[in-house]
């Protein structure tokens, strides 16, 4: 129950998002131009409460019941889920209509997807977070097999379903033996008794289990197996939409719950199996993505390696760390969304143009496009002065800061390798001559979606600082 | 102490000599016209005994999932339902304000699989 009307202004980007799912409902039922009505209804939804978000950013305060927080870095998730949501419908407009598979609960299933990630990122408890994931992650599943008449697209969702209903299992058996011994399920509750409860080992086995159901969400190293299938099979832009919004929303999760044990005695409890993870996770991803000859297969490696450098910020279980994984992952979002973006542009009707070697000569088939994806690439390698390049740095400081320096070389190190499958990119449209001279033919949506993108890429390598300080200032 | 049991004793009783009653009365009046098909185990269903690999029309699938849907949607009304006094002493008309709105979404989802053509046979 609300106590009060400012619980009210609190909690209004998730009943927006809310209304937004219900009123695109009867719009999708009685409309005939739903296809032409939703995605823009949809995007003025997102930038709204995107927006409000950062307005409101300075009102923390927690709500129903001690379920939800919100303010702080809650909003700032939820304008990094909202904008980012907003670009994935602006990149969809032209990408599904190409695709052929527009069913009209397109845009509905992303804003219920969207409406889970924003609950996880504001729980205060392990049972919403569960709420949260579900809604996130069925939505995911929906959205993965969208283009029902092809095959890769039903392997993709039926593989997703298989893993992720396997991986939620993990979650629920955790959070079932964390209640078991804690008798709460109160994060803030457990984080007091911390100290008495982190000798037991059932307890550890369950912030373990949980641990293992984040990884799956978030694809890191032992968990990562479904990533490269579904990015493949799925359309690019929800690809698109699984490697960012979905990422930060796990990370979101992962930071609300470990983050409350920080500054605590026993903060770097979990530090030795992070650190295992994130550097099996980095290595394993840039690696492997070397010798993917499939972009998407390439950026689904990628996306585990950075999954690595993120969770260096959890391992090194200091406010820097949190605060470097919350700028790690904005940065994130807008690269891939770029990236992804761009690989829905140039992608053919039936799944052409995904292999490396069609990239040939786009640099000067289409000098805009090859500008931008260079851009692009050279940010994800991590090369100043983009976005990328800051994210991995505050990871890395945190890092040190808490004598890690081991864990930030290795990151280094992999980063040193994941250079060399992002410029072979570049050097493949630059310097490699195609066969065909084809123009890339693209929408203005399209390309503005994409160009926004590389633009917040660029204003958060220019500006980092403000960022971090906003986020700092509220952990 | 046994004495609570006695209505539960009459009943089975009754239920007893009422199923038997009618299942032999039926057997001993009713005209007897055997056929194959009226001697099969389930005369209007499946055969008890074939090839498992049977195919069953998708239309029953939609159905069911849809059975299934709404009949747990439905069911977060019973607990409602039956805590109402208690709930409404505490919390007042908000806790039937939010019920509201459950069933407003609720009925929005069974709008949305009805204007979609989820319940047409054909």
């Amino acid at each position: 129950m609300l106590n009060n009307i400012q619980e009210f202004y609190n909690i209004l980007p998730l009943i927006i998002i809310g209304g937004l799912i219900l009123v695109s409902l009867i719009i999708e039922m009685y409309s005939e131009s739903s296809e032409k009505i939703l995605p823009w209804l949809s995007i003025i939804g997102f930038l709204f409460v995107g927006i409000y978000s950062l307005v409101e950013v300075g009102r923390t305060s927690i709500v129903l019941q001690n379920m939800l927080a919100t303010g702080g870095v809650v909003n700032i998730f939820w304008l990094i889920f909202n904008i980012t949501a907003a670009i994935v419908c602006l990149l969809s407009i032209n990408y599904i209509k190409k695709y052929g598979a527009y069913y009209g609960e397109y845009y509905i299933i992303i804003q219920t997807s969207v409406l889970g990630m924003m609950l996880m990122a504001g729980a205060k408890d392990l049972i919403v977070i569960f709420l949260g994931l579900e809604v996130m992650s069925i939505s995911f599943y929906v959205l993965a097999g969208f283009n029902r008449n092809r095959s890769s697209a039903n392997e993709a969702s039926l593989k997703y379903f298989l893993l992720g209903a396997f991986a939620t299992g993990f979650l629920v058996y955790g959070i079932a033996l964390i209640y078991g011994k804690a008798t709460t399920t109160s994060i803030d509750a457990i984080s007091l008794n911390f100290s008495a409860l982190s000798g037991n080992v059932l307890f550890l086995t369950g912030v373990l289990l949980f641990l293992i159901g984040f990884s799956f969400k978030i694809a890191a190293f032992p968990f990562h197996m479904w990533v490269p299938d579904v990015y493949q099979g799925s359309p690019t832009t929800v690809a698109g939409l699984f490697s960012t919004a979905g990422k930060a929303a796990g990370f979101s999760a992962l930071i609300v719950t470990f983050a409350a044990l920080f500054g605590g005695p026993h903060g770097h409890l979990f530090t030795p199996y992070l650190s295992a993870i994130a550097v099996f996770s980095m290595l394993f991803g840039s690696i492997v993505a070397i010798m993917q000859t499939d972009i998407k297969r390439m950026l689904a490696y990628s996306s585990i390696a950075h999954a690595g450098y993120m969770l260096i910020g959890l391992a090194s279980g200091n406010i820097d760390g949190v605060a470097g994984i919350i700028f790690y992952l904005a940065a994130y979002s807008f690269m891939n969304l770029a990236a992804f973006g761009i690989v829905s542009i140039l992608e053919g009707k039936e799944e052409t143009n995904l292999d490396l070697d069609s990239y040939a000569g786009l640099g000067t088939r289409s000098p805009f496009i090859a500008g931008l994806f260079a851009l692009i690439m050279f940010a994800l390698a991590g090369i100043p002065p983009f976005a990328g390049f800051f994210g991995k740095y505050y990871v890395f400081i945190a890092a040190i800061k808490s004598d890690l320096t081991w864990l930030a070389m290795v990151g280094i190190l992999s980063s040193m390798i994941s250079v060399y499958f992002y410029l072979r990119l570049v050097v493949i449209m630059y310097f490699k001559s195609s066969e065909t001279e084809d123009k890339v033919s693209y929408t203005a949506s399209e390309i503005i979606a994409v160009v926004i993108a590389v633009v917040f890429v660029i204003i958060l390598g220019l500006a980092p600082g403000s960022f971090i300080d906003l986020v700092t200032k509220f952990l | 102490m046994l004495e609570s049991y006695i209505p539960i004793f009459i009943v089975m009783f009754f239920a007893t000599v009422i199923a038997l009653g009618i299942t032999f009365s039926s057997m001993l009046l009713g005209p007897q016209r055997p056929n194959k098909e009226k001697l099969s185990t389930y005369e209007s269903g499946m055969k008890p005994v074939g090839t498992t690999r049977e195919r069953i029309s998708i239309k029953y699938y939609l159905v069911a999932m849809l059975f299934i849907i709404f009949d747990l949607e439905v069911l977060f009304i019973y607990p409602w339902a039956v805590q109402f006094k208690k709930l409404f002493a505490e919390f007042g008309i908000s806790i039937f304000i939010s019920m509201f709105i459950f069933l407003v979404v609720f009925e929005l989802g069974y709008l949305y699989a009805y204007k979609k053509g989820g319940f047409e046979w054909d």
